[in-house]
């Protein structure tokens, strides 16, 4: 049985400027079950970002909707930068989304610092973002997301500002985490790679208007995390046939 | 310690004491060129002074001329039209930045402002306000506020926009975005704006004490051109010039703590 708590239907986004109307998404249909790990993959500027935003709320539809199953469904959102704010702590940027939303209650603490003791991260928590490695302040502003215990998680390119080897390293332990905590995500990313070794599903995305070409369902032989992943053999036939789809043309 | 380090370290010492000795040199040799001109009488002294009257003047209207309180009024005026230029600035540039349209509308006319010399004002002001200290911190403000407004706007203008749109994600109200990110992230613009800001309150202040006071540096300079004394009046403009300096360290300090602080 599946359980759909997420469901995109026939949205379509339409952009004005002055030059005149371009449109972003054309018709595109998502399925999205619990627990389940989705990469959204599309050569840059197609308007992955745009349907992030869309289900996030902070843009709406030109036609088409979404639909929750929850009736007020908490999003959590990270993005390339990890907008870590350098003037707060790490706990305190933590509880930032916390005291928002004015839940900044013992409990909902008491998990923060939970969060941080299993990452890793707990001794550095009175510390400021400046002294963390890049990997470790996207750590931290994965917790400081889960901290609202978010039904549906959406990924933003979230390793982009990082080096090739930590990009690695900080893909595998997101993923771990995504997972320990049983989290449902969407990621966007251009990176196939990361694509294929992370999700369970892949949705390929066409040029402008951006709209659903080929969706995957990734079956490697043994599921394991992202860097064991990537030595699957399926992992090639896969990265080479997304390849394909994408169509690009340099 | 290595060697290397320990030399490196000198060096940059080093380099220090040579960069102060040679801006006291610069004074000295300026000063005592300047006094040997006059002593030679290349120079009238009359009306270029000497730096040995100037320091005699000084003494003098230390001990006849009640200096201090001429340089308390002075430094008052500047602080008071500083503190209120800085508030004002600051809540000019929150309205500017929650009311986008607003602020494209106000542009041109903030611009007008901004390059209309101030001084034009002072006999209106002083009309509107009266012949007192009010007109001089009016005149004052009228100086620091428009580049106050502007420089802490643009600071806010420059708020990175994942955060805000961070902030958005986790559905925060335009107040809590304004008070958790923008003014946060715009701390350092808004120390740095103070340092401008003194230094145009400063010249404010001595704008408004040319046209109207009973008191102060300004008052100083003024009536020593009145009575033909150009020693009063080099002395006023030295005076000036460490109060500006001294203004300016303190609120540079101010700033570097500030800053290292966070």
């Amino acid at each position: 049985m599946k359980n759909n708590i997420l469901k995109i239907n026939h949205i379509s986004k339409k952009y004005h400027t002055i030059d005149g109307e371009i449109t972003a998404i054309k018709d595109m249909n998502i399925e999205v079950n619990k627990g389940e790990f989705i990469a959204l993959v599309g050569t840059s500027g197609c308007g992955k970002s745009t349907l992030l935003n869309i289900i996030a709320g902070l843009d709406s539809p030109t036609s088409g909707n979404i639909t929750f199953t929850e009736k007020n469904p908490k999003i959590g959102y990270m993005f390339q930068s990890d907008c870590l704010f350098p003037w707060l702590t790490i706990y305190e940027n933590c509880l930032i989304g916390l005291k928002i939303q004015k839940k900044n209650t013992l409990e909902n603490q008491e998990y923060i610092l939970n969060l941080l003791k299993k990452y890793n991260l707990y001794e550095f928590k009175d510390k400021y973002p400046k002294c963390l490695s890049g990997g470790m302040k996207q750590r931290v502003a994965l917790i400081r997301t889960l901290a609202l215990k978010p039904d549906i998680l959406l990924l933003d390119e979230p390793f982009n500002a990082l080096d090739y080897q930590s990009r690695l390293a900080v893909s595998n332990d997101v993923y771990n985490i995504i997972k320990k905590e049983n989290q449902t995500a969407i990621i966007v990313t251009h990176d196939l790679g990361e694509a294929v070794s992370m999700a369970e599903k892949i949705y390929v995305l066409s040029k402008r208007p951006c709209t659903v070409k080929k969706v995957y369902e990734i079956n490697l032989e043994t599921r394991k995390d992202p860097i064991s992943n990537r030595k699957d053999t399926k992992f090639i036939e896969y990265y080479d046939q997304i390849w394909k789809d994408l169509d690009i043309n340099v | 310690m290595s060697n290397e380090q320990k030399l490196f370290l000198k060096r940059i010492k080093y380099n220090k004491i040579i960069i102060r000795f040679i801006q006291i040199l610069i004074i000295l040799c300026f000063a005592f060129t300047w006094q040997f001109l006059s002593d030679k009488n290349i120079i009238n002294s009359f009306v270029f002074s000497s730096p040995k009257k100037i320091l005699e003047t000084i003494s003098l209207l230390y001990t006849n001329y009640d200096l201090i309180s001429h340089i308390l009024t002075t430094l008052y005026e500047t602080i008071i039209a500083f503190a209120l230029g800085i508030s004002l600035g600051f809540i000019v540039a929150i309205i500017l930045y929650e009311f986008k349209t607003l602020a494209k509308i106000v542009d041109p006319f903030l611009t007008m402002i901004n390059s209309l010399p101030k001084v034009a004002l002072g006999p209106i002001i002083i009309i509107w306000v009266g012949a007192n200290m009010n007109s001089i911190i009016v005149m004052s403000i009228l100086i620091n506020l428009i580049i106050s407004v502007m420089t802490i706007y643009n600071g806010f203008l420059n708020t990175d926009s994942y955060k805000i749109k961070l902030l958005k994600s986790l559905k925060a109200n335009k107040l809590q975005i304004l008070t958790k990110v923008v003014i946060p992230e715009s701390y350092s613009t808004i120390i740095s704006s103070l340092k401008i800001n003194i230094s145009m309150s400063l010249i404010g202040v001595i704008m408004g004490e040319f046209l109207v006071s009973k008191k102060g540096i300004g008052y100083l300079i003024i009536y020593g051109t009145q009575i033909f004394n150009l020693n009063i009046v080099m002395s006023g403009i030295i005076i000036l010039i460490i109060i500006s300096f001294i203004l300016y360290e303190i609120v540079d300090k101010l700033e570097k703590k500030l800053l290292n602080e966070k």
